[in-house]
């Protein structure tokens, strides 16, 4: 589906239901336009997995995802050689003469394909998700920078295997480690905070039909309140959408500060933040 | 590319002149933009509404800026160099949305102009605002923003100045403090319950910021109109937050440092503690590599390697937390302690002319600035009169902790001015910790140049150092803390 304008592709992505500020419409846009990678980074559960699963769906892409860990390697995120085969194949016909053999056993028949490399291999065009690229270690980002900037990637036995189409790649860091220069530069930096209270309310009703309009806007502000308190973990956009969830079932369609005490364990996860919001709730009779 | 955008293309040359500017000047404030991502701003300008203020904001942003704690000086900057992007002057105001407020409109319209006649009375403008912002009506918001700063500001042309001063008068033209108040009490009236008192004037608090927010970037446009932007630019421009000087900080700032000092350490951990797992491979480890081999029929082609566990440092903080360095003390300990599984053992001190352990005060989860009330209020952290007597609190550590506190495992690190108020140096004291210890570091939270000048004693103190750092900001401080985390950096000295 082509999309032509920032507002397209906004319209495009709601329609998916996930709904885009205006500066990620516009991020999005431009990465397409320039053939860029985005490097989206924020809080965590502010829908930055979301946002590349949205774009899968908007386009009729297939999603390959990479789930970044510590530890990564080559053999993991872009391809390996099948050794078992290999070895296999060896010992299957010792009487071939090596010169033969030696070709024949690097081949692609005997090559892994790992997410990047399936990515670029891809005959459709694809949306690469790299999931929390803040986890590897900084060597290994060297990995990707092949692919990010050339979409290719090099095999010493076989050469350079170029992308037969452009995938839309998009990385995601929690930012618990500054990422390096050289990876940065690849990328458009689209930074998602939380989002303001009328975009939350959108989101809380598109996401949770059954509940009310002006609940879900009560909802919002509230959410907003707490986290402007200093506490350890503010709620994200997805605990945000269980405490409504949580309230429907309840059956609470009434928001004053008991029912907010009572359900605060949903939307905060460590007990001296509950403790310091309730404290504030508290009524200063 | 569309008609529209083609007949846009000399207004393309000006902006890509702009656009120069604009990346001196990020550079200038410290934000490090490459000459690949200056031509990615420019090809991304190409695809974009150059009427649109937001879409502009948002190319910029995304391929200028790729920090998000860098995003406050990019903002300020973006503010000045592209105030004038945007719908021209009076085409919003036809939107207006009610009868009433077109009204309005017209009412400012008539008594405008610099200097108009009715300068002194402003209730034509509070009216206006009130009915804005009730109405949550954009376009009559921003026409009272024009009209304000128009009849009430008193903008002197030519004058280098960052426009706060403007701003004030105007707010104070406008008694919008005292109209802030009025709003809150009328909402806390009506309001029903507790959380609707607490919501309702947080909204009130964020029109009305938003309104401030609107009355400075125009007032910012008529300087940037008057001046050029890189004049402007140069009198606004403000340190990042990183760079800010601690001990002169202002509030805003300091709730600014604050905010970064919590990711800032997490990084910092993270990233100690895969250094610390990389370094060299270790032992090759032949249990697992015989059994990895097993399926490749015998052949080891996996060798596996046992991890290294270097030794961690153990730590002990003595900390002045008077009055003028106290808030260097606090950021010290809780990017220690933020790190503290990076080191065998914590223990921290806090002094002014006494000492005390004050350990026990920080647990897992601690709210900071409390402790340091708690410190302060409970810990027998004052001897005789409450100012800072460097000599009495060494020695009284020398006396009551040194023996079980410091071995030759640890490192010391002493925080504060060395500004003793002409008491006894009892360097001694300090020499015996020193010994006793692995390494000692002192962090002066002041300028070099001020060391030993008045009352401080830097200089008696500094030869039984290993090191003394000015560390003024948090820049300095995480890249200390990082380089005594790791093992391989840390000076070791010759048993005595």
């Amino acid at each position: 589906m082509p999309t032509t304008s920032p507002a397209s592709i906004a319209a495009a992505l709601e329609a998916e239901g996930y709904l885009p500020d205006d500066r990620i419409a516009q991020v999005v846009f431009l990465a397409e336009r320039l053939e860029k990678p985005i490097l989206v980074e924020g809080p965590a559960g502010v829908g930055k997995t979301e946002l590349a699963k949205a774009l899968a769906s908007v386009h009729g892409r297939r999603l390959i995802r990479l789930q970044c860990y510590e530890g990564l390697d080559e053999a993991k995120a872009l391809y390996e050689w099948n050794y078992r085969k290999q070895l296999l194949r060896i010992q299957a016909d010792a009487q071939t003469d090596w010169s033969e053999l030696a070709g024949d056993i690097f081949s692609e028949e005997f090559l892994l394909t790992r997410p990047l490399l399936e990515a670029i291999r891809s005959i459709d065009p694809v949306v690469l998700l790299i999931d929390e690229i803040d986890r590897v270690e900084m060597e290994t980002e060297a990995l990707l920078l092949e692919v990010l900037s050339d979409f290719q990637v090099s095999i010493p036995e076989l050469g350079t295997i170029e992308a037969s189409s452009r995938p839309l790649v998009l990385l995601t860091s929690n930012n618990t480690r500054e990422l390096s220069e050289a990876l940065k530069r690849r990328c458009l930096f689209l930074h998602i905070d939380y989002p303001s209270i009328e975009r939350e309310t959108a989101i809380l009703l598109a996401r949770v039909p059954e509940l009310p309009k002006a609940l879900a806007e009560s909802k919002a502000r509230i959410v907003a309140s707490i986290r402007s308190e200093p506490i350890r973990k503010p709620p994200s956009v997805s605990e945000s959408l269980d405490w409504a969830r949580t309230l429907i079932t309840l059956g609470i369609d009434q928001l004053d500060g008991t029912a907010v005490t009572d359900t605060l364990h949903v939307l905060l996860k460590y007990q001296a933040d509950i403790d310091k919001v309730a404290l504030s709730l508290e009524p200063v009779e | 590319m569309s008609d529209a955008v083609a007949h846009q293309a000399p207004n393309r040359i000006l902006m890509l002149r702009v656009l120069t500017g604009f990346v001196e000047e990020l550079r200038a404030v410290g934000i490090p933009v490459s000459m690949v991502e200056a031509i990615d701003a420019a090809r991304g300008i190409e695809y974009v509404d150059l009427g649109s203020r937001s879409a502009l904001r948002a190319v910029l942003g995304s391929t200028l800026v790729k920090n998000a704690r860098h995003y406050a000086a990019f903002e300020a900057a973006f503010e000045v160099y592209f105030s004038s992007v945007g719908p021209p002057a009076g085409s919003v105001e036809d939107e207006a949305r009610s009868e009433g407020a077109r009204a309005l409109l017209a009412g400012l319209a008539g008594a405008g102009g610099p200097g108009g006649g009715n300068g002194d009375d402003t209730s034509d403008l509070v009216a206006a605002l009130l009915r804005a912002l009730q109405d949550r009506d954009e376009a009559l918001l921003q026409a009272v923003v024009r009209a304000s700063v128009d009849r009430l500001a008193g903008i002197e042309p030519g004058r280098p100045v960052g426009g706060a001063y403007y701003l004030y008068r105007v707010m104070r033209r406008l008694e919008l403090e005292r109209l802030q108040t009025e709003l809150v009490e009328v909402a806390v009236r009506e309001a029903t319950s507790s959380l609707e008192r607490r919501l309702q004037s947080e909204e009130i608090e964020r029109r009305l910021t938003q309104f401030r927010e609107m009355l400075r970037s125009e007032i910012r446009k008529r300087l940037v109109a008057d001046r050029g932007p890189q004049a402007v630019a140069r009198t606004l421009r403000r340190p990042l937050v990183e760079d800010v000087d601690l001990m002169s900080a202002t509030r805003d700032q300091l709730v600014e440092a604050e905010r970064v000092v919590h990711p800032l350490s997490r990084r910092l951990a993270t990233r100690l503690s895969q250094r610390r797992r990389q370094g060299n491979r270790g032992r090759l480890d032949i249990r697992r590599t015989m059994r990895a081999s097993l399926s490749t029929g015998g052949v080891p082609v996996d060798p596996h390697f046992r991890r290294p566990r270097p030794g961690k440092p153990e730590i002990v903080l003595l900390c002045d937390i008077s009055g003028s360095v106290a808030t260097f003390a606090r950021f010290t300990m809780q990017i220690v302690y933020a790190i503290a599984a990076q080191f065998s053992r914590v223990r921290s001190f806090a002094f002014i002319d006494g000492m005390d352990e004050v350990t026990s005060f920080f647990g897992p989860g601690v709210d900071f600035p409390t402790a340091m009330r708690r410190i302060g209020a409970e810990a027998e952290v004052v001897w005789l009169d409450g100012h800072s007597d460097y000599g009495n609190a060494f020695g009284a550590f020398r006396d009551r902790f040194l023996e079980d506190a410091v071995s030759r495992r640890t490192t010391v690190i002493v925080t504060g001015d060395a500004r003793s108020n002409y008491h006894d140096a009892n360097a001694e004291a300090l020499r015996d910790i020193a010994r006793s210890s692995r390494a000692l570091f002192w962090l002066n939270p002041e300028k070099q140049r001020y060391w030993d000048t008045g009352d401080s004693i830097m200089g008696i103190y500094s030869p039984w150092c290993d090191e003394v750092s000015e560390v003024r900001n948090l820049r300095q401080l995480e890249r200390f803390v990082e380089r005594v985390a790791i093992p391989t950096t840390r000076p070791i000295r010759p048993v005595v």
